[in-house]
């Protein structure tokens, strides 16, 4: 059983429910964390008060990239928004474009070919693949293995050459439209990718040989940033973080959307809910994510449309409606709320990121009485990306 | 759903059932029943993850739509309920206690649409705007374009098109 601290009575509480902290009495130090700094996920910033090298309280700042996305949707088309979606988590943009598309198919009526289906999964774990990279990187960072996020770099850099020839973009693909996906795969992608996840589960064996068993890293890892099981529900705790504490929530099982029920895959379930199961978890994951790549792509239709064709987008008007699509993106739940009054415009989009719930109430909770030093690798366990909290 | 439906229409006035999908359904309740709505389908009926907490701005109606989206995940269900709040001074009860996680949402909403949720932890603070004294920029009355064009200056040597004429050219080059 992880070390769970009293958090109830230090420091004291004033009446109003707020802490009792004195800056002035030379005990508590205010110290902020990002948004320049190294150990911090993406452009936020945690304010942390801390007595000794023991964090009191912390709260989180978001708003360094806000663009109000949800906000410029409402006055362009349908169609213009793509460009602005995928921008929406830069990591792993293609749940955007997923869930984005499908929700406007499901309110226009549109049903995409069955093969883009097939693409449209293929490319969300790709995009899977290349977040966990970044995360394992990141963790790995966060406490003092460089060399990881080197190699875990490298291997996302194959699977950007993937994306490249699939979608011809590497970041922000725009592939997966209302209707189906732009093209189906180059000649020769099969192998290619065959290539790329042979190096990369290369690379993953020697990540696990270096970071999972490295003394260092256990030590600072198993035991802390334990997140108790019970609050789960409380904090809309989802993926990964909630999979590494036994409760097996993954949309992919518990509401299958695209090929999902076509393919042989169990969810990834941990027990301690401790930094490291998650880490754990998200590698399993990884290795799950491979395996799923290859079915896909030895179980897809080669032949076939892959896109279905639409009205006049410039002049595509959608009923009055409202829907909600999610999908089970590396972090969490991941949905599109989608608002639609009959005109040709949107009339409210709004993103529900896992980071939202993850990165302010929950992170506002674990940081707690947590040690200074382990703040940026919680914050990196929580596996959070800034723009889907700001939109 | 049907039949929680029914069984939520005996204990509290509810508007009518909108069926998206067989797994996501809709539904309007009053403000005064927002919290025992949201308390039984917590406890008694296993909607037990609050997905998103969101405002709709229907400006030609003079009303915000709240929904709070809810998610039974051993049913395999998704329920949305919708509470029509009047535009001005519009204040609404809070939830945090229900759900801690719904504070964030609320202080959002406060700082985006206007909408107090009083009692709600830090629904004063600012979220993501810093020093903001327009009106909140998710109302509709809100002109993002005015906005851009007050605040920012105009960057020389930058080609722009009109975003319906480039479109057009390249997607229906024929005039379709």
């Amino acid at each position: 059983m992880a070390y769970q601290p009293d958090r109830s009575q230090y420091p004291v509480k004033k009446e109003d429910g707020t802490l009792d902290i004195d800056l002035t009495s030379g005990k508590y130090l205010k110290l902020w964390q990002g948004p320049q700094h190294p150990g911090i996920t993406g452009n936020m910033s945690v304010e942390l008060t801390v007595c000794g090298d023991e964090v009191v309280e912390g709260k989180t700042h978001v708003g360094y990239l806000h663009r109000g996305f949800e906000k410029l949707m409402e006055r362009r088309t349908f169609i213009q928004c793509f460009p602005i979606v995928c921008r929406i988590c830069v990591p792993e943009p293609d749940f955007n474009e997923y869930c984005y598309a499908a929700a406007i198919e499901e309110l226009a009526g549109i049903e995409a070919p069955e093969r883009a289906h097939w693409i449209r999964t293929l490319i969300l774990e790709m995009g899977r693949f290349n977040s966990y990279m970044m995360y394992l990187g990141g963790q790995a960072g966060s406490l003092g293995l460089g060399v990881i996020g080197q190699w875990t770099t490298y291997v996302r850099d194959l699977m950007l050459d993937r994306f490249e020839e699939l979608t011809g973009a590497r970041i922000y693909h725009m592939f997966i439209l209302p209707g189906g996906v732009r093209d189906g795969l180059p000649d020769g992608f099969e192998k290619r990718m065959e290539e790329t996840l042979q190096e990369a589960e290369r690379v993953l064996e020697d990540v696990h040989d270096v970071m999972f068993k490295n003394a260092v890293f256990r030590k600072r890892t198993i035991g802390v940033g334990y997140i108790d099981p019970a609050l789960f529900e409380a904090y809309g705790v989802t993926g990964p973080n909630a999979r590494a504490g036994g409760v097996c929530k993954d949309v992919r099982k518990d509401q299958p959307y695209l090929v999902y029920p076509e393919l042989d895959f169990a969810p990834v379930v941990g027990e301690d809910s401790d930094m490291f199961t998650r880490a754990d978890v998200r590698r399993r994951d990884t290795l799950m994510s491979i395996d799923l790549i290859r079915q896909l792509l030895s179980k897809m239709p080669s032949e076939g449309p892959v896109m279905t064709k639409l009205p006049n987008v410039l002049h595509w008007t959608i009923p009055r409606g409202e829907t909600y699509i999610r999908g089970e993106c590396s972090r969490g739940e991941y949905g599109y709320y989608l608002v639609t009054d009959g005109s040709g415009f949107p009339r409210r989009v709004n993103v529900r990121g896992p980071s939202y719930t993850h990165a302010v109430a929950l992170l506002e909770r674990l940081i707690v009485n947590t040690n200074i030093a382990d703040v940026a690798a919680l914050m990196v366990s929580l596996h959070t990306y800034p723009p889907e909290i700001e939109r | 759903m049907h039949d929680l439906y029914a069984k939520l229409k005996d204990h509290f006035p509810l508007g009518p059932l909108t069926e998206q999908r067989a797994d996501l359904s809709f539904f309007t309740v009053g403000r005064e029943h927002l919290r025992s709505v949201m308390l039984h389908l917590r406890d008694q009926e296993g909607f037990s993850h609050l997905v998103l907490l969101t405002a709709v701005d229907w400006i030609e109606d003079g009303v915000f739509q709240l929904t709070y989206l809810l998610n039974n995940r051993a049913a395999c269900q998704d329920l949305g309920v919708r509470v029509m709040l009047p535009r001005e001074n519009t204040s609404m009860d809070t939830i945090h206690d229900i759900w801690p996680t719904a504070a964030t949402y609320q202080r959002e909403l406060r700082e985006m649409f206007g909408i107090d949720f009083p009692e709600s932890p830090g629904v004063n603070d600012e979220f993501i705007l810093e020093g903001w004294t327009g009106i909140p920029p998710y109302r509709r009355e809100f002109d993002t374009k005015a906005f851009s064009e007050e605040n920012f200056t105009h960057r020389e040597g930058r080609e722009t098109h009109d975003p319906a004429e480039h479109m057009k050219k390249q997607l229906y080059p024929d005039g379709e």
